[in-house]
């Protein structure tokens, strides 16, 4: 069997790697809009992880000093713990944002699909520029055609 | 000790994935919470108070309130709605 | 995920492959070996040094000090497009019903126990596990919740957490210049040290960390009030 050591080793690493793994294939496969919020929720949290993992240390303890005389022993790094601790508060910022952005979507398309999204939105950018819609039926010259009577 | 991180990775796993498959929103929200709670425990594990406390104060407190206003505000809050129709 | 589509598919080859290549990285990366180049002279000389006991605050106030201001700046650039993007809490009006009698008591006891609490973290950052971006959560907690109980006035109350968040960040990079003008680097702790383990010890690192801890406070709460006042109800 494998040490303890070991088994801990390979936990460890599995949860951070699962996490993030997961998070990845939510962010390619998913279609609501919501819902890649949250898979990114999840890859953030496993990035953390595997932050926090770099500075482990067997048998560490915590990185405070409780008294000046006894030197404490073994410690784990303070560097990636400050690092992650900046990084989940940044992490909830972002969320709010990326909510916003979702709010504001659904006001605008009433739909939070995002395969429709894009297609609304290739849409409006032909409308506004005044180019053929990559998916339309019309050949180049009727459209011109067309935009000529609207004009006249 | 092993086999109480050893679960704890699990349920972290099972409700990760949970998070993509349900159907329902309400619980994709309280399963990221999930995530959340074991990534704190684990944290304990790990000895790193600080990063434990703050993970535990934004994941499970901030975190979930910012996507109970969101939910709130898309219109699925409602348990019997089966999921998101433009799936 | 009713139709798995290809694309699911593909999506799912790239997430398994993605698996096993950091599996392959882990194996070469041995977990409880950290080399710990940096952190070995910190932890030898981060007391002598800042006279603090808790060592990531230690790195997060003093070695690092300039990663906390930009990620101050990112809370605010974040805290500022969400009240840019979101219409609608400028309007006068109460777009909730005002909660029932269990949520409203349940806060007017809590929001006192919050504001100790999370000023208690915020002093003893230096000292215990904590600081000011814990107990700035705590304290937006604190500064949110009665607007879900009931109606406030939204004017004066929007305007005083500005003004607590905008003197909160001026005062840290303040506080950082004084240490500039009297000869040293930006933001290098310059008061004395004081006994060790006492409240008032390690120069500015409390008064940095109560900075902190009142800013991330404020501008949360305000993000968090204009989410909840949005419009499309």
């Amino acid at each position: 069997m494998v040490s303890d050591a070991q088994a801990v080793q390979w936990l460890l690493y599995g949860g951070a790697f699962g996490l993030v793994v997961i998070g990845v294939f939510g962010l390619l496969a998913l279609n609501n809009a919501f819902r890649l919020l949250l898979a990114l929720i999840i890859l953030e949290s496993g990035a953390n992880l595997l932050l926090v993992l770099s500075g482990f240390r067997e048998q560490g303890m915590a990185p405070i000093i409780l008294s000046t005389q006894a030197q404490a022993g073994i410690m784990n790094d303070p560097v990636p713990q400050a690092l992650v601790l900046t990084a989940i508060v940044i992490g909830v910022g972002v969320q709010a944002l990326a909510l916003t952005l979702i709010l504001r979507v659904k006001q605008r398309y009433q739909t939070l699909d995002m395969r429709q999204i894009k297609a609304l939105m290739e849409k409006d950018i032909s409308e506004q520029h005044q180019v053929a819609h990559l998916s339309s039926y019309e050949s180049p010259a009727q459209i011109s055609a067309g935009r000529e009577s609207d004009k006249a | 000790m092993v086999l109480w991180l050893a679960i704890t990775i699990a349920i972290m796993l099972l409700a990760a994935l949970s998070v993509l498959f349900l159907p329902n929103m309400i619980a994709a929200v309280m399963a990221s919470s999930v995530v959340s709670l074991c990534l704190t425990l684990i944290f304990v594990f790990l000895k790193a108070p600080d990063v434990a406390m703050t993970e535990a104060a934004i994941g499970a407190g901030l975190g979930s309130l910012i996507l109970a206003i969101g939910l709130k505000k898309l219109g699925y809050l409602s348990l019997d709605k089966q999921g998101d129709q433009d799936e | 995920m009713n139709r798995w589509s290809l694309a699911n598919f593909s999506a799912l080859i790239f997430a398994l492959g993605l698996a096993v290549l950091l599996f392959a990285v882990s194996v070469q990366l041995p977990l409880a070996n950290a080399p710990m180049l940096v952190g070995n002279s910190i932890i030898a000389q981060g007391v002598a040094d800042t006279g603090a006991a808790n060592l990531v605050t230690a790195v997060v106030l003093a070695y690092r000090g300039l990663d906390t201001l930009g990620e101050l700046s990112i809370l605010f650039a974040a805290a500022g497009v969400v009240g840019l993007l979101l219409t609608g809490a400028k309007a006068a009006q109460s777009p909730l019903p005002a909660g029932g009698f269990v949520v409203s008591s349940a806060v007017h006891l809590l929001t006192p126990l919050l504001f100790v609490v999370g000023f208690y973290i915020i002093f003893h950052g230096h000292l215990t596990p904590g600081g000011g971006f814990q107990g700035g959560v705590i304290l937006a907690m604190a500064f949110f919740l009665p607007y879900l109980v009931d109606y406030k006035p939204l004017q004066q109350e929007h305007q005083r957490l500005t003004l607590i968040e905008s003197v909160a960040g001026g005062s840290f990079i303040v506080i950082g210049l004084f240490s500039l003008f009297s000869g040293q680097a930006f933001l290098q702790p310059f008061l004395g040290h004081g006994a060790f383990g006492n409240l008032w010890s390690a120069g500015t690192l409390p008064l940095l960390y109560i900075a902190v801890g009142l800013k991330v406070g404020s501008e949360l709460s305000s993000l968090l009030i204009n989410l909840l006042h949005a419009e499309d109800e």
